[in-house]
């Protein structure tokens, strides 16, 4: 018993390193195989202050053009919703604080009702494999997990975190985030997710060759995740081309979203996600 | 004693917080991120306990993590350079000099010995923290090209910022 604690004093730097460094191994792993991290996310109220207090200071510089974009596209949403409103007043009136999508109006077997929120982005990275942004709301503003993230009405990303008064999002810019998408022009979808080398480009995978595409293309959201309504724009086709060996090709899709100058985004909530959820897992156990 | 103590406080925070504000949003050309933060590490006293190093060493890589979303990566490769620093230590100075100064400095130790102990340190972080966050030795050359260009920046910044800041 002497001998061992003899031992141990004397390698106890590297038994403390072996330790130290399993951990934190441990950590990266159990973060790369489940998508969240409950613990080490910047959502926690210690980094959210610190990027809230600090964005309010850098992004002062970036208010002149954010106002502009914002005033543009409230116009193009009044025009949205009047044209709506004259739709609909014939007898269905709807309350003015939640929108139908034209294009899922139309659909009646999809009736999503999908509500908006903005927030202000208060951190943002698109320097790394797996990069995340965060939001100076949080669950006391009614931000939810699994709610769509967009700036311009063009898909950002996905919250994941939620704290009391911030959130974080898994950015598009992040590698283990996939998102169906489709071609809009003739409704083929495939599988969109990023390599992690350009943050201005990601890959639309699983389109098979029979599938007419062209440079120019105009990639948009299926509506088959239930964050994001359909239609919604992601970017264009810039470059595709036939894998070597694979019945799919490799197109290379141009984001229509400024990754690297986020400022304001909206938050979309599906209101029947939870309904929707709780069907989809009667599939996965219920035989 | 609790002056020195201070100082080393300020200097980890002033480390982390110029990584976390300004470095991490600098993107140059697509594959420059420099990691100025291990600046911390490399300025401690010579005669610092092994273990507590380590723990050191592990403290501020966590803070990293907790403000970058990647739980453990930042940590696992502080961890390491905490370990190797005494025997990089060992391998590039004699045992006379680390006895008559006790902190590493461009001024007790000269301009060349202090790029090669920063270069050492920064390679071996840079190396172990990309291919960590990366997960994978997909794109291996990419990944190296990142590190490279990546760890020659972070050099220079860790070298210009003890003429600029860390005088003593």
């Amino acid at each position: 018993m002497k001998n061992l604690f003899k031992l141990l004093y004397r390698y106890h730097v590297i038994f403390l390193f072996v330790l130290l460094q399993t951990l934190t191994l441990t950590m990266v792993v159990t973060y790369n195989s489940y998508q969240r991290a409950t613990f080490f996310d910047s959502s926690n109220f210690f980094s959210g202050t610190l990027f809230d207090k600090f964005s309010s200071y850098t992004q002062i510089f970036e208010i002149r053009p954010v106002n502009i974009r914002m005033a543009e596209e409230n116009a193009i949403l009044r025009t949205a919703l009047n044209q709506l409103l004259i739709k609909s007043s014939h007898g269905n009136y709807k309350a003015a604080d939640s929108i139908y999508l034209p294009r899922i109006a139309k659909d009646s077997v999809q009736k999503a009702l999908f509500r908006f929120t903005t927030a202000r982005v208060i951190n943002n990275s698109i320097n790394q494999q797996h990069n995340f942004i965060t939001l100076n709301k949080g669950r006391k503003d009614g931000v939810k997990p699994d709610m769509g993230v967009i700036a311009n009405g063009q898909v950002v990303g996905l919250v994941t975190n939620v704290s009391e008064n911030f959130s974080t999002v898994i950015s598009l810019l992040n590698s283990k985030w996939k998102i169906s998408a489709k071609i809009k022009r003739n409704d083929y979808f495939g599988s969109l997710s990023w390599n992690g080398k350009d943050y201005r480009r990601v890959q639309l995978n699983e389109m098979p060759y029979h599938v007419p595409v062209q440079n120019g293309d105009t990639v948009v959201t299926t509506g088959y995740s239930s964050s994001f309504p359909e239609g919604l724009t992601i970017g264009t086709v810039s470059d595709f081309s036939i894998g070597t060996g694979s019945n799919f090709y490799k197109i290379e899709v141009m984001l229509a979203a400024d990754f690297k100058n986020l400022v304001v985004v909206g938050l979309i909530e599906n209101k029947q996600l939870n309904e929707i959820k709780q069907l989809e897992s009667q599939n996965k156990y219920g035989n | 004693m609790v002056i020195s103590q201070l100082k080393y406080v300020l200097i980890f925070a002033v480390s982390v917080l110029l990584q976390v504000l300004l470095f991490n949003n600098i993107v140059i050309a697509k594959v420059l991120s420099p990691y100025i933060y291990i600046l911390f590490i490399v300025l401690l006293p010579f005669d610092i306990p092994k273990a507590l190093m380590l723990i050191l060493a592990v403290t501020l890589g966590l803070t990293m993590d907790l403000f970058t979303n990647t739980p453990g990566v930042h940590a696992s490769a502080t961890l390491l350079i905490g370990f190797a620093r005494p025997l990089i230590l060992k391998l590039i100075t004699t045992r006379e000099t680390l006895e008559s100064f006790s902190t590493p400095r461009v001024g007790n130790m000269g301009f060349h010995w202090f790029a090669t102990y920063v270069s050492i340190l920064v390679v071996i972080h840079h190396f172990f923290l990309f291919f960590l966050e990366a997960f994978t030795f997909d794109g291996f050359f990419i990944t190296l090209l990142r590190i490279i260009l990546s760890s020659a920046l972070s050099v220079i910044l860790i070298v210009l910022s003890q003429f600029l800041i860390f005088r003593r």
